[in-house]
């Protein structure tokens, strides 16, 4: 009797409690998580266009008339105009999807409607396998690269003035993306814009 | 005796598979873990569309604080001690070999040359109060003393072409302070760079 009794003890002593050491585990997963996911959002980028090309390019596109200029003034306000900015007067407009996209999205419709076409074409084609998958993209990137530099699209001339904030450039920088298109150039706010501008604020007090 | 025996062990849970797991899942997430460093200023970067992630290694961040003070860093601490090296050799910055060790661990740094030895003889909670507080923190980049120039030019070129340059600037910043930024960048043929912004939703 006395054997059994010191058997069973020793039985019981080779079971070792985790739940101690689980819960503790359980914690610090929580904590890596929630760490790990986090952050993964915060840094996202937009790649500038070179400078050296677009200076070349900015002088036969401002004769174009298919230019927009966007001219980014203090306290958020915008003004824009399509065409030759000494023969158009500007626009006053606002930032965001009633304002600039409106008149963005209008100038670059046919181009969105193939990327529009382009994007259902390739969402047909989705394919869980990474190497056709990574082909695809990569066509999708081009075909989408093509549309966006075509000749009718129109090209953008962003000018900030001084007063403009850094969230204004990036809030235009993003309508561009937005209305997919690929050529903008980001220039010099001289004399002659603020001319502009101010005629802008003339003309809109008239009316 | 015998079924109240077995009745007594039935409550024990073995929890050994259990914490097998929770252990695997442990050493994943912590060897991805990637955690945020310390940014002594507070900048909060606007918000954008774009998805692009950024390059994660061999990365030059220049930060502009809200009131235009151009702070930099570089991610790793052997591209510091690359970028202290050739600042010291090519473009007269002084440093003694004990303070280019403290050099290498700043999170962020940013003051004119001539200041950089006093800066890093100061204490961790006086350096940060000093790149916040202190107008004339800030690495100089008018048209007229130009340091940034020399720092990233320094830096390309010891980490060669594949180094990245990001620039993360605060959302209320004026855009004349980008612009000097910019115009510095572009003088050293320096045209594809990177702007962090944070993720938002197309409206």
């Amino acid at each position: 009797m006395a054997k059994t009794g010191s058997s069973k003890q020793k039985k019981m002593n080779a079971r070792v409690d985790f739940t101690p050491m689980v819960d503790m585990i359980m914690l610090l997963v929580t904590f890596f998580m929630l760490c790990t996911t986090l952050i993964k959002p915060q840094t996202m980028e937009i790649a500038m266009p070179s400078d050296v090309e677009t200076d070349a390019q900015n002088q036969t596109q401002v004769a174009a008339n298919k230019a927009i200029t966007i001219l980014l003034g203090a306290d958020n306000t915008l003004y824009y105009c399509v065409g030759n900015p000494t023969e158009v007067p500007f626009k006053k407009t606002e930032y965001g999807k009633d304002g600039i996209r409106q008149v963005l999205m209008k100038q670059n419709a046919d181009a969105l409607k193939q990327v529009q076409a382009l994007k259902d074409k390739f969402a047909m084609e989705q394919s869980s396998d990474p190497e056709t998958f990574r082909k695809n993209k990569e066509a999708f990137q081009a075909a989408l690269k093509e549309i966006k530099e075509g000749k009718e699209t129109p090209s953008v001339i962003i000018r900030p003035s001084d007063a403009a904030t850094y969230d204004n450039l990036m809030s235009i920088l993003d309508e561009m993306q937005i209305c997919s298109i690929g050529k903008y150039v980001i220039d010099k706010f001289t004399d002659t814009e603020q001319g502009y501008v101010d005629a802008a604020e003339g003309g809109g007090a008239a009316q | 005796m015998g079924r109240f025996k077995i009745k007594k062990q039935d409550t024990f849970i073995d929890m050994t598979p259990m914490s097998d797991v929770m252990v695997l899942l442990l050493t994943f997430f912590m060897l991805t873990a990637t955690f945020v460093k310390d940014e002594p200023v507070k900048v909060v970067a606007p918000g954008s569309v774009s998805e692009i992630k950024i390059p994660e290694t061999n990365l030059l961040t220049i930060f502009v604080e809200k009131g235009g003070k151009v702070f930099m860093n570089m991610d790793s601490p052997k591209g510091m001690e690359k970028l202290a090296k050739e600042m010291r050799k090519s473009h007269g910055l002084r440093l003694t070999d004990a303070e280019m060790k403290e050099f290498v661990n700043v999170a962020m740094f940013g003051s004119s040359k001539s200041q950089m030895a006093a800066w890093l003889k100061l204490e961790n909670a006086e350096r940060n109060s000093y790149l916040n507080d202190n107008p004339k923190a800030g690495i100089p980049c008018d048209s007229t003393h130009d340091e940034l120039k020399e720092w990233v030019g320094a830096a390309r070129a010891v980490c060669g072409e594949d180094m990245g340059i990001a620039i993360k600037a605060d959302k209320t910043t004026s855009y004349a302070v980008i612009k000097k930024v910019m115009d510095s960048l572009r003088s050293i043929h320096e045209n594809r760079y990177n702007l962090i912004t944070a993720l938002k939703n197309e409206e």
